[in-house]
């Protein structure tokens, strides 16, 4: 077969109307609505919710997940196309971390030294670490599927990045049933809940984003 | 480009010619830079069109078509570099000095198409062959398989995935 007879079957098949950022922000919020029925369903937010929403180390939680998640998500909407650059938005990565970070100081400076163990540790550390990755499942099958249609120069570094934007909805939902609200908690188990998350994007996008 | 996605099809089939011809120029740059024989060429721009085709709603619709077009390229030629097993992976930025060439005439060209093809099923070959060799358009394709023409469209684009995808598994 030579290059003429492929461009003939090329321009007879027909366009297909793909728009990938649609597409994209389809499949996050699928993705979260899923995994927010399924928490619904099994847990539900903590009883004192409402005056958990009060406090500023219980929102912190959220405004950190959400740093993650819009970054990461963003992300991968530019690396789906091959001639993107990352550019500024890369840098933006580092707001959750920052963020983090002067909030453990914060507590640091708060809290009296002999209850930083205490309430490093918390009461949920385990359940931190299964819940979000459970509840990262469903959005990260989402955006998968859906940046399949992409064409990332990066298949596993994509991945990767919807591993985080999956595991910040999945955080953001998992934290309103989370009962520690102390950052010292947050910085310890949050990420490596997160890397896991991560971890298995990165393996998903080598497996599933190659064109 | 955005004549073709328009759908407009004798401008696509102008453009892919043309990026053909330019892709061929490119990998023949890098192959020879890469002291690779260049026996794969034709089947490094055979894929790169295919990938451009199917995946040409990742282009941004910005003014230029070129970056993209290349960023494609570079990426399906070091592919087959990979494929060919060359150790010395250097940067390849310099593609798009080369000139435009012509297409090899070369009847003992090895094609990988050949080998991709015979992985596609029976019904899926026939249409990409007689669309592609024989030049026969979608409507009397359909008349011969009495197939819809739909169905003939849909069967077409899942056999020129289904190329994509085995080309894919035969680099890896």
């Amino acid at each position: 077969m030579k290059i003429a007879d492929l461009v003939n079957s090329l321009a007879a098949d027909p366009v297909a109307p793909i728009r990938l950022g649609r597409r994209l922000g389809l499949a996050l919020a699928l993705g979260a609505a899923a995994s927010l029925a399924l928490f619904m369903a099994a847990l539900g937010p903590r009883p004192d919710f409402a005056e958990a929403a009060r406090t500023v180390r219980f929102d912190l939680k959220f405004v950190d997940a959400l740093a993650l998640a819009a970054p990461s998500a963003l992300l991968c909407w530019r690396l789906m196309r091959p001639d993107a650059r990352p550019g500024a938005l890369a840098l933006l990565l580092v707001a959750p971390f920052a963020l983090l970070a002067g909030a453990v100081v914060a507590e640091l400076l708060l809290v009296p030294p002999d209850l930083w163990g205490t309430r490093l540790i918390g009461t949920n550390w385990l359940h931190c670490l299964t819940l979000i990755p459970l509840l990262s499942i469903a959005p990260l099958t989402a955006l998968i599927l859906a940046m399949r249609a992409g064409a990332p120069l990066h298949p596993a570094l994509t991945g990767a990045l919807a591993g985080a934007a999956a595991a910040g909805v999945a955080a953001m939902i998992y934290a309103s049933n989370c009962t520690d609200d102390s950052p010292l908690f947050v910085v310890s188990w949050y990420p490596l809940a997160t890397l896991v998350v991560v971890a298995a994007g990165a393996l998903a996008g080598r497996r599933f984003l190659q064109w | 480009m955005r004549a073709a996605l328009a759908g407009d099809e004798a401008a696509y089939r102008r453009l892919l010619e043309e990026i053909g011809r330019a892709v061929r120029a490119m990998a023949r740059g890098a192959f020879s830079r890469m002291r690779v024989g260049d026996a794969d060429i034709e089947d490094v721009v055979q894929e790169t069109l295919l990938a451009i085709h199917l995946k040409r709603h990742t282009w941004d619709g910005g003014p230029k078509l070129a970056p993209w077009v290349n960023a494609i390229a570079r990426h399906k030629i070091i592919d087959a570099m990979r494929r060919r097993g060359a150790r010395r992976l250097e940067p390849i930025e310099d593609f798009e000095a080369a000139l435009a060439a012509p297409e090899a005439q070369d009847p003992h060209l090895r094609s990988d198409i050949g080998r991709v093809m015979e992985k596609l099923a029976p019904r899926q070959r026939d249409i990409v062959t007689a669309i592609s060799l024989d030049g026969q358009s979608i409507a009397a394709t359909a008349a011969r398989l009495s197939m819809s023409e739909v169905a003939v469209r849909v069967a077409l684009h899942r056999a020129l995935k289904s190329l994509a995808a085995a080309w894919r598994s035969a680099t890896q």
